[in-house]
């Protein structure tokens, strides 16, 4: 029964570290700022709740379990809104984000 | 492993020395403040470093355990972050005076400003 | 320190080496801001990884929270970008930091090594509190303890530097009223962040309250309390407006309890010798010492959370009413 949480636990571990990882890695490698805080902001919940959950698995069914599960509720409930304010301001102070089509338009107008 | 053991000491000093030449280097007065926080938080460092005992808990007692992590650093560096943030407000308050009166938050320009006023303007 | 943890601890004291060298070179002061909050994170995961959790709490909210939005609203006044640097050179600086720097790491060569429970440190006054303070005051949090009860004079000049950095920064920059403006000019812009703001915020009051009460069992105390309560008021204000969090606490008000706050932790310190004790002798508050230290500590860690509180609030009133517009 042990082997089968902590096995669990892992495999919940490992997911969320590989979410944060890949969140970090689209940091750096998307080149514009609305996409690098869609990188960050998706995977940020499902990361959070992956490391909360395997954490949960492995410390049982006592208090500390209550805190992270609160944790991961309030991170829920704030981190999109977060990203929501970061990007909203953005927007606001005039940071126009580069959309797809108008990097082929300019790209055609380049050829034309 | 002597590296290892003087790691933190020597990332202190690093901290400390980056903090110093930011306050001595920058012109810009909130750029010298961020670097006066930057040395504060270094002297933290260095005392909660030296206030970790090997195999020890945080300083709550409880049951079974027998060594704690030397609780006095903590109290003196829990009073002196708050001590930090009450001089930073004030150090950032005299720089919106500061911008006020000089119109500027630049080193160069308020020292120029002041030597016009020293000098009088006939100079 | 076990081996995970002395990895962690590195690789944290790493980042935290690279985040100083991008303060240092960065040349956006919003950046440098946003990143010395990052460095003010970091040091608090440290400061766990080395056992100070109730130095972690204060700095994660004082450094972290406070410090960030005081400067975000002074750099949202003075402007957010450096001109360009005056030509005076970086050699000389960079070798007067390097030559002091060189002198400190010989220094610590002389050091006790990390972690030793030998070191002079462990071994005069540290044995005292660690040994006989869960008996002696009857709380489990020995920092509280220290804080409170046998450093109790340290805590109240710091409250009273608190409190003093509040007059002076009112003495340098008052609150400016602005009385044109009629309130709820605009429709509400923000309606996610407002629904959100009025959900969290009574939760961050009662995390608030519970570190204030609790903070005698677990980590927590006064200053953190504070720090948080004034979080909740300076979420309102961002996402509503000045005006709206000023109808909410007026500033007079928070004046007066900001000083009633220091007067408390006097007046604490003066009952006890009014019953024959000495100063901030919690022992002769009630029949049993122990009782006395605990009522002692509960209300003095009152009067510190409502003037941290109170001061907090009024200070960053003090810098939103200086910009044009909130921050």
């Amino acid at each position: 029964m042990t082997f089968i949480i902590d096995a669990l636990s892992w495999v919940c571990l490992m997911m969320g570290c590989f979410l944060g990882i890949s969140g970090a890695v689209g940091i750096f490698k998307f080149d514009e700022f609305y996409s690098r805080v869609h990188a960050a902001s998706v995977t940020d919940t499902l990361c959070v709740f992956f490391i909360m959950a395997g954490l949960v698995l492995q410390s049982g069914f006592t208090l500390v379990s209550v805190k992270l599960i609160f944790a991961v509720v309030l991170l829920w409930l704030t981190s999109p809104v977060a990203s929501h304010a970061l990007i909203r301001s953005a927007y606001h102070t005039g940071l126009k984000p580069k959309l797809k089509t108008s990097r082929k338009e300019s790209a055609k107008r380049g050829q034309s | 492993m002597i590296s290892l053991e003087l790691y933190n000491y020597w990332v202190v000093i690093f901290l400390m020395m980056a903090g110093f030449y930011t306050l001595i280097v920058s012109n810009h007065l909130i750029k010298k403040i961020v670097g006066l926080n930057i040395f504060q938080t270094s002297v933290f460092m260095l005392y909660i470093s030296m206030g970790k005992v090997a195999g020890g808990t945080a300083p709550i007692a409880a049951e079974g355990i027998e060594t704690y992590s030397n609780p006095l650093p903590h109290v003196l560096i829990l009073t002196a972050i708050v001590v930090g943030i009450a001089t930073t407000s004030l150090a950032l308050a005299l720089v919106i005076r500061i911008k006020e009166s000089y119109g500027t938050v630049q080193e160069n320009e308020i020292l120029e400003l002041d030597h016009i006023s020293d000098t009088g303007p006939q100079a | 320190m076990s081996s995970i943890n002395l990895l962690i601890d590195i690789v944290l004291l790493t980042m935290l080496v690279f985040t100083t060298i991008a303060i240092v070179r960065s040349r956006s002061l919003f950046a440098i801001v946003m990143l010395s909050g990052i460095y003010s994170l970091l040091s608090a995961n440290i400061f766990i990884i080395l056992d100070a959790v109730d130095v972690a709490f204060t700095e994660a909210a004082v450094g972290a929270g406070i410090s960030t939005v005081l400067m975000l609203a002074t750099i949202g006044i003075t402007g957010y970008e450096q001109k360009k640097r005056r030509t005076i050179s970086w050699i000389a600086p960079m070798v007067v930091v390097v030559i002091t720097g060189a002198v400190l790491v010989y220094g610590t060569l002389d050091m006790p090594a990390f972690t030793d429970p030998s070191a002079p440190i462990h071994q005069h006054v540290a044995p005292r509190y660690i040994n006989d303070s869960p008996t002696e005051v009857g709380i489990p949090n020995m920092v509280t303890s220290v804080l409170a009860s046998y450093r109790g004079y340290d805590t109240m000049g710091e409250v009273i530097v608190v409190f003093a950095a509040m007059i002076g920064v009112f003495s340098l920059i008052g609150i400016r009223e602005k009385k044109s403006e009629p309130i709820h000019a605009e429709p509400p812009a923000r309606p996610i962040l407002q629904v959100m703001a009025k959900f969290m915020i009574p939760f961050i009051i009662l995390f608030a309250l519970y570190v204030q009460f609790h903070g005698d069992f677990g980590p927590g105390g006064g200053f953190q309390a504070g720090v948080i309560f004034s979080v909740a008021i300076i979420l309102y204000t961002l996402t509503f407006s000045q005006q709206d969090a000023m109808k909410l606490v007026p500033p007079w008000v928070l004046k007066r309890l900001a000083s009633i706050g220091v007067l408390i932790y006097g007046g604490t310190g003066v009952v006890s010798m009014l019953k024959g004790g000495n100063f901030l002798d919690y022992s002769v508050l009630a029949h049993d010492p122990i009782h006395g230290q605990h009522y002692g500590i509960l209300i003095i860690e009152f009067g510190v959370g409502l003037t941290v509180a109170c001061a907090m609030m009024l200070i960053f009133f003090a810098f939103i009413s200086r910009g044009d517009k909130n921050p």
